[in-house]
């Protein structure tokens, strides 16, 4: 049986399928990434003494890592864009720039993490700590699954385009949407834990 | 963007990358404001009001909410009042002592 409205829209939601789903997985996603943000300030309001994460944490690269994540992010709509324009090579393009990107974004946290383990800094060596590593963890784990799925679309996954191009366009779509709120994560991560 | 024609793109392709550079130029200035050494409240204040100003930046145009359809707008307004109420049910709890302190 067909997987029903992968391309048509439903007449009550007025959405495809496909859409719908993945904005209530990020709905869920808020409040996972929203319950450790609440930690976070219950930790850190109640804690006698809190560092400024720039005295612990290495700001330029993570400042870099903030504009390699933005930079994917317009790839990958420019990708999407290239498909609603016709011009597969050049979705393929900006779908392994994207890739890329996501790559050089975990080996830059690869080499902060080292650093920091090299330093004796654990997650159980403080809260502050306990708490980065959490949220930075969960966040790479996040960056990698959307790497993942990327890289189905740009290489197995591409196929379809040849048979159904506007499904594939709209599964790339919901793959851009996934990556974006990675991206809007960080956002918020970069001063939580880096500047404040 | 549900429906939108090809013929669109070029101009949302305009819209991207002014909103790409509108967000490297807020990512300098976040970090410099970091270096004025703000009192904490107000640095918190500033660093997130950025950061609020990007991310709806990242999810009107690279997520297309600013046309989107009522469900998502729906879903989302739950999905909001749900998160601030996860975030600020902990910090009442210390913030005025409802018992943890007692």
């Amino acid at each position: 049986m067909d997987i029903p409205y992968t391309v048509e829209v439903r007449r009550d939601t007025g959405l495809t399928n496909g859409k719908i789903g993945i904005w209530l997985f990020l709905a869920s996603e808020v409040m996972l990434f929203g319950a450790l943000f609440a930690s976070y300030i219950l930790i850190r309001v109640g804690a006698p003494t809190w560092p400024r994460g720039a005295t612990i944490l290495n700001v330029p690269l993570a400042t870099f890592n903030t504009l390699v994540l933005i930079s994917s992010s317009v790839t990958m709509v420019m990708s999407w864009a290239s498909l609603k324009r016709h011009r597969f090579d050049t979705f393929r393009i900006y779908m392994a720039a994207t890739i890329l990107l996501g790559c050089v974004f975990l080996v830059v946290k690869y080499f902060e993490y080292s650093h920091k383990f090299e330093l004796g800094l654990f997650p159980r060596t403080n809260n502050f700590l306990a708490i980065y590593f959490t949220l930075t963890g969960l966040h790479m784990l996040h960056v990698f699954g959307g790497m993942c799925v990327n890289a189905y679309f740009l290489f197995p996954g591409a196929k379809q385009w040849k048979t159904n191009p506007e499904w594939f366009t709209n599964r790339v779509e919901n793959s851009g949407l996934f990556w974006h709120f990675v991206d809007l994560v960080w956002i918020f991560l970069f001063p939580t834990l880096y500047l404040l | 963007m549900t429906n939108d024609h090809a013929a669109d793109i070029d101009k949302h392709v305009r819209i991207y990358i002014t909103v790409f550079v509108t967000l490297m130029a807020l990512t300098i200035v976040t970090v410099a404001i970091s270096y004025l050494h703000l009192p904490v409240h107000l640095a918190v204040s500033v660093a997130l009001f950025v950061a609020f100003v990007k991310g709806s930046l990242v999810a009107c145009y690279f997520m297309h909410l600013i046309s989107e359809k009522k469900v998502i707008y729906g879903v989302l307004v739950l999905t909001a009042l749900f998160f601030i109420a996860l975030v600020l049910l902990p910090v009442l709890t210390v913030s005025d002592g409802f018992g943890i302190h007692g």
